[in-house]
């Protein structure tokens, strides 16, 4: 028996792959598609990774992007910095996945120092910490003018493109996955589940909830950093409470502790987004109704009410796809 | 019998200033099925919650195997050896039976975190070693059926041996039961204690259980230490202690005894 074999997520990953890039080659999908799948992967890893701290672990964050931020604007540093000192000097995708990475580091150092309020916190409280967490963020990138303050910092080079992003998104599915399902996942499940009993289980509750912080924070400061590097800005706006809040309703969407359901919220929600903004321009300049895209909120959380009131356990539930489940022999 | 696997000296515990378990001093020996008793309120779940460290006793020791537990975290006082199950059940309810046991056995494991990401050999190998143990558990509880089942839509009678799978899979020297029987039909009482037997027989464990079914008690305890507003009014075999007028008078009041 071939062991490795990721036989059905392959497949899977590779037919998305191959159709969206003969699209591309064929001139089927413009520019403007392009962007709105780049960002929609890149909110499936912001999305994924949320799950595992709320839905998996079933802790509550709800400053997220706070974590994406710490990655976004490390990496964009350290590629904005090398590009000016001496541009094209080594293999510059290098240079730009080892950027990445060293985000992802940073926030996952980050993500560990929440991590330590979780341990005392629950529910309610631990939401309004790491809150609080994520305004300090956003605040403090306000304030540093070396990465360009309010302003946010401009002028990094242009790294992110499909192949990148869909790499990037794959692999991180692809671990998120082989954690969930291996003992270390259901141990952090088990802590969703019931606290006292995971521990009288011999579960180190402590350590996975950390871990579950750690983990999450390090793919979403990947998910950071692909970010700024295909806007090629990081600004303190885009990582405050209302993109965290955006994530929030496309875990509860898609399913509390289902990537599946986190993968297709991603998709839908990112181009729900887009299809809103248009159609309220058309609604604006075409029909006269004068409002502007900040209504696409007012659907969003519509959407959230109708989810809670309605589809209380999400699009998936708790349910996977079957391209995500590992198979087990005889079990 | 030999050495107690489970000794306790001079353990207190008050809730604010309510008395809950008062200088308890007590052995279980290794190998034996332990009863405690008592009406309603009278300190059971406290001092299981006491021995497998949810709750810090105000005073006293609990030696287990000969070593002072006090202060040690839940946690880790499973990985030393003792388990329990819960008088109202705590089951994982949205996984799957074998996926409760599952976790139970988690932390015998030595895979780290990185080779369950790149599920490296080593780390497939112990996957499998766990899922073949817990399947064996599972077999053992008579719940084959159930295997892939998620657990909250067992019944209840199969949620009880489910609990008590899970307590085993973490290999215990001591296995603290709360109340199995709760809300049993005779039959499955005495299923149950049949179970009980075997669980002690096959896995080496010591039992020390909470029950209210005195026919339970009597039937499988070899000695029975019996409690009341957290003082303890008798211990011994459970025949000798069931004739005990302090008992008598704890389970029945004290005109009962007159008559």
């Amino acid at each position: 028996m071939d062991k490795f074999k990721l036989p059905r997520l392959a497949i899977a990953g590779a037919i998305f792959y191959a159709v969206v890039q003969l699209l591309i080659l064929t001139g089927v999908l413009n520019g403007y598609f392009v962007v709105i799948i780049n960002r929609s992967m890149i909110f499936v890893i912001l999305a994924a990774t949320l799950n595992l701290i709320n839905g998996i672990t079933g802790q509550f964050s709800l400053g997220h992007m706070g974590f994406a931020a710490v990655g976004a604007y490390v990496s964009g540093t350290i590629t904005t910095l090398v590009f000016k000192l001496s541009p094209h000097v080594f293999g510059d995708n290098l240079i730009f996945v080892g950027a990445i990475l060293l985000g992802a580091c940073a926030a996952g150092v980050v993500g560990f120092l929440i991590g330590f309020p979780s341990l005392r916190l629950k529910g309610d409280y631990l939401a309004i910490v790491t809150l609080g967490f994520g305004e300090i963020i956003r605040t403090i990138l306000n304030n540093i003018a070396y990465v360009g303050g309010p302003r946010g910092l401009l002028g990094i080079p242009k790294f992110s493109n499909f192949t990148v992003i869909f790499l990037f998104t794959f692999f991180t599915i692809v671990l998120l996955r082989n954690l969930v399902q291996s003992s270390h996942g259901r141990a952090m499940l088990s802590i969703r589940e019931n606290e006292l009993a995971s521990e009288l289980a011999g579960v180190d509750t402590t350590k996975y909830k950390v871990l579950g912080f750690v983990v999450g924070a390090f793919f979403a400061g990947i998910a950071g950093g692909l970010l700024a590097h295909l806007l090629q800005i990081a600004h303190p706006t885009q990582y405050g409470f209302y993109a965290s809040s955006i994530l929030l309703i496309m875990v509860y969407a898609g399913g509390m502790g289902s990537l599946t359901g986190s993968i297709l919220a991603a998709f839908s929600l990112t181009f729900l987004t887009e299809g809103l903004r248009v159609g309220i321009d058309w609604l604006r300049d075409s029909v006269g109704i004068p409002i502007g895209t900040e209504w696409t909120m007012v659907i969003y959380a519509l959407l959230l009410i109708f989810v809670m009131l309605f589809k209380t356990e999400g699009f998936m539930g708790m349910r996977e796809s079957k391209i995500l489940i590992i198979e087990e022999k005889h079990v | 019998m030999s050495a107690p696997v489970l000794s306790i000296q001079g353990m207190s515990h008050y809730f604010g200033g309510l008395k809950a378990v008062s200088d308890f001093n007590f052995e279980v020996p290794e190998g034996v099925i332990y009863g405690l008793i008592g009406p309603n309120g009278s300190g059971k779940t406290t001092t299981f919650n006491l021995i497998t460290g949810i709750y810090t006793p105000t005073q006293g020791k609990i030696l287990f195997q000969g070593e002072d537990i006090v202060g040690q975290k839940p946690f880790r006082i499973v990985h030393k050896g003792i388990a329990r199950t819960f008088q109202n059940l705590r089951i994982f309810g949205n996984l799957t039976a074998v996926d409760n046991i599952r976790v139970a056995r988690h932390f015998t494991t030595k895979s780290g975190v990185f080779s369950s990401f790149l599920r490296l050999p080593s780390f497939l190998k112990e996957q499998e070693e766990v899922r073949d143990e817990a399947m064996e558990l599972i077999k053992l509880m008579n719940l084959e059926h159930r295997a892939m089942d998620m657990a909250k839509n067992l019944p209840y009678g199969e949620l009880r041996r489910l609990e008590i799978a899970r307590a085993l899979a973490t290999r215990p020297k001591l296995i603290l039961l709360d109340e199995p029987a709760a809300g049993m039909n005779p039959k499955e009482t005495e299923d149950l204690m049949k179970l009980v037997l075997r669980v002690r027989d096959e896995f080496k464990v010591t039992v020390f259980l909470i029950e209210h079914h005195m026919k339970f008690v009597t039937g499988i305890c070899e000695r029975v230490k019996v409690i009341d507003f957290g003082e303890t009014i008798a211990e011994g075999k459970p025949e000798d202690v069931v004739k005990d007028t302090k008992v008598l008078e704890a389970y029945l009041g004290r005109k009962a005894v007159v008559c």
